[in-house]
């Protein structure tokens, strides 16, 4: 690790947005990962998306578990409260908030490492609940914090730094989300904003569990050759199926699209995508499509990137759990505690 | 022979094949005897099977009030063939044994000394009904019928409770009362009377209440504000989740059927703890309920809820060890572990119950403590008091009790100005203020790490930081001692030296024991421990006498561990009373062992006493 200071992110003007906030405000500490560590260009479309959407930073929770894509949260929204919990643990942390506090947006940030190994359950698990966040897996296919071993979701036949073969299968996180329920589910890569902005921010405003899983290169233990997710591999292999704008206003829903034209995925919570479908045969509704999509390009060699499935009318926990609107968290004694008079019937009944 | 002669003072015990039906008409044979005024305490003693293996129920009658397992067995009522012969070798000289004689027994499956009352249940039972799920059902009913005839209960008051239990369910109503007709007119015409064994009217019970441990306990976290459960099911804690939900549904739903509360099946003890922790950070009253091999999957997340300060609640209910088998049965066995869960300097706050009315009070004011000092609270209660029927004093609430959210500034508060550092000892207490995330656009906001931050939440991985954190930490620590439920001492009516020190579900046992070795002129002044960490009232209770017993549920001595550690004592000092068996302890094991050590330093001045029956004694 370098710890060499470097400025905040570039930008433009101190322009106000919607909520009155500067991208300043989205800011968070200076980070302490590699210069040229992937993590930190998604931290920056990280703070580019909330301010272009203009979310009031106190009304995002981030969360994490342990890693060196985990620290980032400290390096964006500082004006957020967050959680650095234990390792591949964050899914778990995450609905727990959410129960608490249905009103909150939940970031939840994590590792290969984090999600794909020691919190494969908590990840498989918070998606099939449908917990109304935003998932990200910075995936380097290394651990960084821990020096260079072997995640999960290397591919077979890579090269670690030392020189052994990975022999096992990797795990393709994007499949599995899409498999397990996941509501919103895209790939995409940290060096890309022109696609990773609008899809975060697509994920931001869907209303259920929305996965992204971000192909993150780690510079100082999986830039080689031999890797196959260093940056020159995943510029060559990426094929972007397609491409999306987020708007603000409630449009009608267009289901059928030509090939090379803008589609518009109106959600009832009132998100609308707009969608630019490059790839000829892409249609992210199709959940079936996109598995064998996933899997015929993935034979090739190749990491589809884009989004991958939406579902248009997703169910979010709290619907599942049928709880009240007000957060939980608010609720009183008039709310909470049924009161004297029904622990007397109670006592009644156990006689 | 001479025969046991008693009145309201006796044990029957029931052996029966778990998944036979026999668990409710059971129930219904303990009640019935409550309502005719005369105290019970029934026991489960279960397999970690379903169906088809042996299930024992032993109801303790004592019109004296004693809810403590007695030991021994008066009537034995033999219904699981698999067991009979230790069944029948556990009744006392001159008890019974009641069993179905409808394929004849040999003598030599008898005993002697054991007054044998067949009845052809089986026969009577298969000649009044065809159905095969009938027969089932009703066998239980009609040896309940014969039983409550022959020890005197009255019909009314049996009928009177079939009534409640299948109200608005009048089909099944009519069928029960036939069958337990049925077992009374046969035990009338055919069983010797009037029989030794006596129910009789009293008025003993007064407006106490019957309830198991668990279901107390999630009551006491609906009246404590708990919105937020989660869970994974493990034997013994799991009908403390499903009562929590089941009270929920009832008190805490609206009319349009949203709920105000939210309880997850999670996946694993590691999801659920970490799920309590997410809404408690998040300002939540939240609680998870387990046993000792969750508390050992959750060590991780303990450390992050006790560094990261948040106020989390635990209920254990606790078990014999791993696998299973032992695990249906009760210990007292998760002091250490849950004491000291985790890594590094952790210590835990925990609160022992002796039986549901507490499970009830202290499963309200965990929630208070744990917002209050802003740390995991593990109320510990074990298999006996968790999933058995109690006795107990009715609970209680005033309307006029708050909430004690503890240290939580607001955005009224951010606004006034208020200076806010997260880990900083404003009050002296060792307890910082804190803030819930969405509280203030600009103020107040923090990161939450486990260990690495300065006092005001910046990140730092500087020694004298460290250092600072965690001498708050043992300052709160202190404060705690003061704030947890105080040790509850009960004098001897002589002036004594020996003193003795007991918790959680002991409680019963100790009462009685206390009673009988005082008949025998040996007296005791008893100290009930019910929190950790130790109110100075508990290493002072141990100086101010010179024979100091320790009694506890498990081999370890886990208690006199953390009290000798903890406050600095000689463990000379201490001579622990060990029951580890699995099953709960009675009087007479404490009697004897403390009898034993007693005398033998009474008498010889000197030496320790022998170990004795399931247990041992020990220094
Ligand atoms: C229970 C536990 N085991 C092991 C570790 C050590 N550890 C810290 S980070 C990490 C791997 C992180 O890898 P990844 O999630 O891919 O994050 P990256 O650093 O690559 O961004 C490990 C194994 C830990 N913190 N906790
Ligand atoms: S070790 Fe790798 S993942 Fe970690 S900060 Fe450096 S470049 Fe990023
Ligand atoms: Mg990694």
């Amino acid at each position: 690790m370098t710890w060499i200071a470097r400025p905040k992110f570039h930008h433009a003007s101190l322009a106000k947005n919607e909520a009155g906030c500067t991208r300043r405000d989205y800011e968070g500490a200076i980070s302490t990962l590699c210069a040229g560590c992937g993590h930190d260009s998604i931290s920056a479309a990280i703070v580019q998306a909330f301010y272009e959407l203009s979310i009031p930073p106190h009304r995002v929770a981030k969360l994490s578990g342990i890693g060196c894509s985990s620290k980032t949260p400290t390096y964006f929204l500082g004006a957020s409260h967050g959680f650095n919990s234990v390792h591949g643990r964050m899914p778990s942390v995450l609905t727990g908030a959410n129960m608490a506090n249905r009103d909150l947006i939940y970031l939840g940030v994590s590792g290969d490492g984090d999600s794909a190994s020691i919190g494969f359950g908590q990840f498989a698990h918070s998606i099939r609940r449908g917990v109304d966040m935003i998932y990200i897996v910075e995936n380097n296919g290394v651990y960084g914090l821990t020096k260079g071993q072997r995640s999960a979701t290397a591919d077979e036949g890579s090269m670690l730094k030392k020189g052994d073969v990975n022999t096992d299968k990797p795990i393709d996180m994007v499949s599995m989300a899409i498999k397990l329920g996941a509501s919103f589910v895209a790939r995409s890569f940290s060096g890309d904003k022109e696609q990773l902005v609008p899809l975060l921010k697509a994920a931001i405003e869907h209303r259920g569990a929305a996965f992204l899983d971000v192909i993150s290169p780690c510079v100082a233990f999986n830039n080689h050759a031999g890797s196959t997710k260093s940056y020159d591999w995943v510029r060559e292999h990426n094929e972007a199926v397609n491409q999306l704008d987020v708007m603000e206003d409630h449009e009608e829903i267009v289901l059928q699209q030509a090939p090379g034209t803008v589609e518009e995925i109106s959600t009832p919570d009132g998100t609308t995508l707009r969608l630019r479908k490059l790839a000829q045969d892409f249609d992210p509704t199709d959940k079936a499509g996109a598995l064998d999509f996933l899997e015929r390009h993935g034979a090739k060699g190749e990491l589809v990137t884009g989004l991958l499935f939406v579902d248009r009318a997703p169910k979010d926990m709290h619907q599942h759990l049928g709880t009240v609107s007000t957060p939980l968290n608010v609720l009183g004694e008039a709310e909470l505690c049924p009161g004297s008079k029904t622990l007397a019937a109670i006592n009644a009944s156990l006689r | 022979m001479p025969k046991l002669s008693r009145v309201n003072d006796f044990v029957v015990k029931f052996a029966n094949v778990n998944g036979s039906g026999s668990a409710s008409a059971n129930t219904l044979f303990a009640k019935s005897i409550l309502r005719m005024g005369v105290p019970v305490s029934p026991r489960n003693i279960f397999p970690s099977n379903i169906q088809g293996l042996p299930t024992w129920y032993e109801v303790r009658v004592s019109e004296q009030g004693w809810l403590g397992r007695r030991g021994g067995v008066d009537l034995m009522v033999a219904m699981n063939a698999q067991t009979w012969d230790a069944d029948v070798a556990e009744v006392e000289s001159g008890g019974f044994l009641f069993y179905d004689s409808t394929r004849a027994v040999p003598t030599s499956k008898l005993r002697g000394d054991v007054t044998a009352l067949g009845m052809p249940l089986t026969a009577l039972c298969n000649e009044r009904y065809k159905d095969a799920r009938q027969r089932q059902v009703f066998k239980n009913i009609i040896y309940v019928g014969a039983l409550t005839e022959l020890l005197g209960i009255e019909r009314d008051t049996v009928a009177k409770l079939i009534g409640e239990q299948y109200k608005g369910k009048e089909k099944l109503l009519q069928p029960n009362l036939d069958s337990l007709d049925l077992g009374r007119e046969w035990a009338r015409a055919n069983l010797p009377r009037p029989f030794e064994l006596k129910v009789e009217r009293r008025d003993a019970v007064k407006d106490r209440i019957f309830v198991d441990g668990n279901s107390a306990a999630a009551l006491g976290a609906v009246y404590g504000g708990a919105s937020v459960c989660a869970w994974y099911p493990i034997t013994p804690s799991s009908s403390l989740a499903e009562a929590f939900q089941r009270y929920c549904n009832k008190h805490r739903t609206n009319a349009d059927g949203t709920k105000r509360f939210a309880i997850i099946q999670a996946e694993d003890e590691l999801a659920s703890i970490g799920m309590v922790i997410g809404a408690a950070w998040n300002g939540a009253r939240a609680f998870t309920a387990t046993s000792g091999p969750g508390i050992s999957l959750m060590q991780e997340f303990l450390g992050l809820a006790f560094f990261a300060e948040i106020p989390s609640v635990i209920f254990d209910v606790q078990r014999g060890g791993p696998s299973t088998g032992m695990p249906t049965r009760t210990q007292q066995s998760d002091v250490i572990s849950c004491a000291y869960a985790s890594h590094g300097d952790t210590k835990h706050v925990l609160l022992f119950p002796e039986d549901p009315k507490e499970c009830f009070d202290m499963g309200a004011a965990a929630f208070d403590l744990a917002d209050r000092l802003q740390t995991p609270v593990f109320v510990l209660l074990d298999l006996d008091i968790g999933m058995n029927d109690r006795l107990c004093a009715p609970f209680a609430w005033d309307d006029a009790q708050r909430m004690d959210r503890g240290k939580v500034l607001g955005a009224k508060e951010l606004d006034e100005g208020r200076a806010f550092g997260r880990y900083r000892d404003v009050d002296g207490d060792g307890i910082a203020v804190r803030t819930l995330p969405g509280t203030h656009a600009s103020r107040g906001s923090f990161f939450t790490r486990g260990t690495t931050k300065d006092r005001d939440a910046k990140y730092s991985e500087a020694g004298p930081d460290y250092i600072e954190n965690m001498t708050r930490l043992q300052r709160k620590f202190e404060t705690a001692a003061r704030l947890v439920p105080q040790p509850v001492v009960q004098r001897s009516k002589e002036p004594t030296t020996i003193g003795v020190l007991y918790y959680g579900s002991t409680s019963p046992a100790m009462n009685e024991a206390i009673e009988l070795l005082a008949a025998e002129g040996l007296h005791l002044d008893a100290m009930r421990v019910r929190a950790f960490p130790f109110h100075h009232a508990v290493p002072d209770f141990v100086a101010s006498h010179e024979t100091v017993f320790l009694v506890e549920q498990n081999r370890d001595a886990q208690l006199k561990l953390l009290l000798t550690h903890e406050c600095q004592i000689d463990p000379a000092r201490v001579i622990s009373v060990l029951h580890y068996d699995g099953t709960p302890i009675t009087a007479r094991f404490i009697v004897k062992a403390i009898r034993e050590r007693c005398g033998a330093a009474v008498r010889a001045g000197a030496g320790a006493g022998k170990g004795s029956g399931h247990g041992k004694v020990s220094r």
